[in-house]
């Protein structure tokens, strides 16, 4: 039976270092809406989502009643439309993101992802157009995201899809430029996406995946930073066990709460998505927990080093806890979202380069960092294709989620409110990759990519 | 389902006496007591069986909470689940 200590321990966590589960996730299969004509394809999309979906918020709200602890976001991630789409002879994307934005307002959930195309060897014609449709798409909807795959470790690089959406995500800038450019807050260019990412701008469901799936994203970085702040100048094997134990515990939460969801609504358990996703509250941030580790900001020499170390702690601990571990899975190193990186990009200890270099052991990649609004889109592509190589290289999820915000330069701020948070504008390399981006075609795949 | 209550604040008189009447009233059974002050910091906790309640779970938790808030104590109802989920392989 459980004693008095365990209860309090537990409650402190949510209580004090903002422990919740961040975001049940329903995936959702759309290909059997597929059909010829548009407008019928839509009307189906639309009655799936709402039909499977109807439960989600109210089961969400009563599991976190239930168990005293929040769940922060509720969510709908459905096939990447490219691929749903594809049989409709004159699809308007826009039209379709529009279709996405009023079931998710009808059952309540804040974001739906999946606004996607995979094109990481090629692009189909509906792919093209579903990119191309991306910064009208995105600036009249409010709740739709969107993210494109060009590139994987088996398959190489698309470079031709990299030199296009450095030229679309300019456009959306200039589309929400009225908004701090938010619109390429919901965009996210991905290397080796994960089919089973509940975590927004970047969810969509797999084509691998059953018909409906529930996947849960569990949060806890005020968990981790207290929890170290316990063994403060403790070596490093104490400091790796302690995260390790944080977060068994916090895993253990977020599988409870899955299955949970997943026998409520009667839908199969996917995976639990291991990650600590900080969010701008104070407390609430893993440039904190490199502060607790020993460095004076996020950024400072030892940087890199800590997020490895943590990004590996937090998987080791977290495996045992769950049944199916999936998704990101580590540590996110958004600067919008996190009030200690933005402080370390304010004071210039945090630089663009620097988190590149992070980004080799995150779960992710280069995460909500504003630029100025006249970044070039070649530059963008170049930044991209960058990212995408250490993701292609390493086999691991490489991501880049850019805001060049319009009309504003360095020294500015951009603010985009709510979990999205504020961020300064950095700084970019002015050096031209112009000649480079546009060469087109592919970057082959890795050597090390060929293990059959 | 089982259920924990826990009662975290400065102590005073009547607490789990308030506690007590409201669990009567609803037919939920006391399985279990314990707590501890540290500092005049009240920390309680009560293992309860709802099995034989008809008031639904997070209503009982609401009604929980308005008396922390009566007598200046926070109050939570939650499923013994989290806690044998975070604790116990």
């Amino acid at each position: 039976m459980v004693n008095l200590q365990e209860i309090i321990e537990t409650n402190r966590m949510i209580e004090e270092a903002n422990l919740d589960v961040r975001t049940i996730t329903m995936g959702i299969s759309l290909l059997d809406c597929a059909h010829s004509d548009s407008r019928v394809f839509q009307e189906r999309i639309y009655d799936k989502i709402t039909k499977t979906a109807e439960n989600l918020v109210s089961v969400g709200e009563e599991i976190s009643g239930r168990y005293g602890i929040p769940i922060v976001n509720k969510r709908i991630s459905v096939t990447p439309i490219a691929i749903c789409a594809a049989a409709c002879l004159d699809p308007d994307f826009s039209e379709i993101a529009k279709t996405l934005d009023r079931a998710a307002k009808e059952v309540g959930v804040n974001f739906i992802g999946g606004f996607s195309a995979l094109v990481q060897k090629g692009m189909t014609e509906k792919d093209r157009m579903l990119i191309e449709s991306i910064p009208q798409a995105l600036s009249e909807t409010e709740r739709v995201c969107s993210s494109v795959n060009v590139g994987t470790s088996r398959s190489g690089i698309n470079m031709d899809a990299v030199l296009l959406l450095g030229e679309k995500i300019k456009e959306l800038s200039e589309k929400t430029g009225d908004r701090d450019s938010i619109g390429c807050a919901k965009l996210v260019v991905f290397c080796n996406a994960p089919d089973d990412n509940p975590f927004m701008a970047g969810a969509f469901h797999g084509v691998g995946e059953t018909d409906t799936v529930i996947n849960v994203g569990v949060s806890g970085p005020g968990v981790v930073k207290s929890a170290l702040s316990a063994v403060r100048g403790e070596n490093f094997e104490v400091l790796c066990e302690t995260i390790k134990k944080t977060a068994f515990k916090i895993t253990r939460v977020g599988q409870l709460v899955a299955q949970e969801a997943s026998k409520m609504l009667g839908v199969p358990f996917g995976i639990i998505d291991l990650s600590l996703a900080p969010t701008p509250a104070i407390g609430d941030s893993i440039a904190e927990i490199f502060q607790e580790m020993g460095l004076e900001c996020a950024g400072a020499p030892g940087t890199t080093a800590a997020l490895a170390m943590l990004n590996d702690q937090v998987k080791k601990g977290g495996l045992m806890a769950s049944s199916f571990v999936g998704g990101l899975s580590g540590a996110f190193i958004p600067v919008s979202e996190d009030h200690g990186m933005i402080e370390a990009a304010e004071a210039g200890a945090l630089t663009l380069e620097k988190l590149e270099a992070m980004t080799c052991v995150c779960s992710v990649g280069l995460d909500m960092i504003a630029v100025p609004g006249d970044t070039s889109a070649s530059t963008i592509s170049g930044i991209i294709a960058d990212e995408m190589a250490i993701g292609m290289i390493n086999s691991k999820t490489t991501a880049v989620r850019l805001i060049p915000v319009y009309g504003k330069g360095v020294g500015e701020r951009a603010e985009f409110g709510g979990l999205l948070g504020y961020a300064p504008i950095m700084p970019v390399n002015g050096a031209s990759c112009q000649d480079f981006v546009r060469r087109g075609g592919r970057i082959p795949a890795p050597v090390h990519s060929y293990k059959n | 389902m089982k259920g924990i209550i826990s009662v975290v604040g400065k102590d005073k008189v009547g607490i789990i006496a308030e506690v007590c009447t409201l669990l009567s009233r609803h037919q939920i059974n006391i399985l279990d007591i314990s707590q501890s002050i540290t500092g005049g910091y009240f920390h309680m906790m009560m293992i309860v069986d709802m099995g034989s309640s008809e008031t639904v779970f997070h209503q009982v938790a609401k009604e929980l909470e308005e008396v922390g808030e009566k007598l200046g104590v926070q109050i939570k109802l939650q499923s013994e689940e989290i806690f044998q989920a975070m604790h116990r392989i």
